[in-house]
């Protein structure tokens, strides 16, 4: 008894995170388990396996119109907002300027801002420049809140890199382009490259920007919150848990691609 | 005359060879300009044009969405004080689902930090994890777990643990649940950042000094990890109070917050003046405490 007690005691933390882990991923769960489900239209009781869902993605109306939209202005987004981003995130962290401190606010006041807030401003302003909602922008408010989040995670590469590395290169008679090309860039690729997968995901998941500033245009979200109300086709299971899946293995070929390089 | 022209031209000309265009003191304005520039006019001025919007009245015998600037203040008053209630709800919630995530995420992110070993990458990955499918999928699978139809409730019922009556979604619990659930991630990672940079042999020279397990973590640990826990809170409590896809899904209309006010104003009512007076309150209700939090809990160095 007083065994299994210490284990407990020693394992606690251990279990802690098995039951956090377990409910992280319980709604990840329930939608990939329903993405198999013969439900129809509705898909809200489970009524038996079928692939039927997964051969047809395609096959409720309007989801992959929707899906291609957010596919498209993430990519946009993405590209932007990390070019953007990357450029600050060099004259940040590699220089010294005037008005840098209005700088660093400037990045961090949109993280401090609520979605709705953003949303909202950035429409009033389109409706006072008579510009319709739509597709393009949509893009430019998803460009808007992820050249952020991309300015900190490029910085914080950037921070971390041996500023011994550069100062070699150049006692090596790299001139600074040649430095800059040759050194800081490829050590500082894997961040640029971890900021364009959140600018993404953050882009691709968005709906209250998104809500706000995309008038009849849908979005993957918008088209389930739309749909939520009398049920979500089995078809947006299929995309949820493809994404799911699609995401893990980037990211896990990134960590063994990262790890062989670190062994080389 | 045509001399010194000259001269300062060789001068400049050679300035530039020798720094070679890439550290000249305007390279950082350079690469700054553009995404300066966009946040410029598609963050402040959006900012200052919602100002400008929230003091707006209707034009006399106009369309409906139709508003002319009179500088009316009073906007502000009549805006809070008509939805005062779904002000304070959205402090409370989002004070709420903070304090929760904040509990979840602690030993989670310590457990991958201290105990993990080689799984450390793969748990990260499984924070992370949920993220990828549609947060509005994943809110509307909980509704579904907890709804009528789930196996939660059924479970609970039978054991006597909830009254017959009582459902579990629709309800102030449900919401906060979601929000603390959809949060989480930004709750663990920052945590998880700043706990895995603390040298391990710091929680050995405490229990050296005969500290036991809860004075080393009251004031080696925590402290060391007051960086995160300052910026998971931000990120968990700054979407949360402005949030109102949790309360659209999980709850009812006794849960209503003021991102559902907002947008069904914006939407449904057109009126973009207490639209803009309320995201504008929400916004400086948020920076203040954002301000007065950072200040107390003594860390500067956030972005």
């Amino acid at each position: 008894m007083r065994k299994v007690s210490r284990w407990f005691q020693r394992n606690l933390i251990r279990i802690y995170a098995v039951v956090a882990f377990t409910y992280l991923l319980i709604p990840v769960a329930y939608t990939i388990a329903f993405s198999f489900n013969n439900g129809g239209k509705s898909n809200l009781i489970w009524k038996g396996f079928t692939l039927d869902n997964w051969m047809n993605p395609c096959g409720a109306p309007e989801v992959c119109t929707a899906l291609g939209n957010s596919i498209k202005i993430g990519f946009l987004a993405t590209l932007f907002s990390t070019i953007l981003g990357t450029m600050i995130a060099f004259a940040i962290g590699r220089h010294k300027f005037r008005g840098r401190s209005t700088t660093n606010l400037l990045i961090f006041l949109p993280m401090a801002t609520p979605e709705i807030v953003l949303g909202a401003s950035l429409l009033s302003l389109f409706l006072t420049l008579k510009i319709n909602p739509g597709f393009w922008p949509t893009v430019i408010a998803h460009v808007m809140f992820c050249i952020s989040f991309v300015v900190v995670t490029v910085k914080a590469r950037i921070a971390s890199l041996d500023p011994r590395l550069e100062q070699a290169a150049m006692d090596l008679y790299a001139n600074e382009v040649e430095t800059f090309r040759r050194v800081t860039l490829p050590l500082v690729a894997p961040g640029i490259a971890g900021a364009a997968l959140l600018a993404f995901s953050l882009s691709f998941d968005d709906f209250i920007i998104t809500n706000f500033n995309s008038g009849t245009m849908t979005t993957f979200p918008k088209f389930v919150y739309v749909s939520a109300a009398r049920g979500i086709p089995p078809q947006a299971n299929v995309i949820g848990s493809s994404m799911f899946i699609i995401a893990l293995v980037i990211v896990i070929l990134g960590q063994v691609v990262g790890r062989k390089r670190a062994v080389k | 005359m045509l001399k010194q022209a000259w001269k300062s031209s060789q001068k400049r000309s050679s300035k530039t060879m020798s720094k070679s265009g890439i550290s000249s003191p305007r390279t950082p304005y350079l690469l700054l300009l553009p995404g300066m520039g966009f946040l410029f006019t598609f963050f402040i001025w959006p900012i200052a044009n919602l100002a400008q919007t929230s003091t707006q009245t209707p034009v006399a015998g106009g369309d409906t969405g139709s508003y002319e600037q009179t500088l009316r203040w009073k906007n502000y008053i009549d805006a809070f004080v008509e939805n005062k209630e779904q002000f304070g709800r959205s402090f409370l919630y989002a004070a709420l689902a903070t304090i929760f995530a904040l509990t979840i995420a602690y030993p989670l992110a310590y457990a991958i930090a201290f105990k993990a070993g080689k799984m450390k990458n793969v748990l990260l990955v499984l924070v992370v994890a949920p993220f990828f499918t549609s947060f509005l999928l994943r809110t509307i699978a909980w509704k579904q777990i907890l709804g009528e139809q789930g196996f939660v409730v059924p479970f609970l019922r039978n054991l006597h643990i909830i009254a017959p009556s009582t459902t579990l979604t629709s309800s102030a619990f449900a919401v906060v649940a979601g929000m603390t659930y959809n949060f989480l991630p930004f709750m663990t990672l920052p945590l998880y950042a700043s706990i895995d940079r603390i040298d391990p042999r710091t929680l050995e020279a405490s229990g050296d000094l005969y500290a036991n397990g809860f004075t080393t973590f009251r004031k080696v640990t925590l402290p060391l990890s007051m960086p995160g826990v300052v910026a998971g809170t931000l990120l968990t409590f700054i979407p949360a109070a402005g949030d109102y896809v949790n309360a659209a899904i999980l709850g009812s209309p006794e849960t209503k917050m003021i991102g559902n006010v907002i947008e069904s104003r914006f939407f449904k009512i057109v009126d973009y003046p207490t639209a803009a007076a309320l995201s504008f309150t929400l916004m400086a209700t948020i920076l203040i405490l954002v301000t007065v939090y950072i200040r107390k809990a003594g860390t500067e160095e956030l972005v």
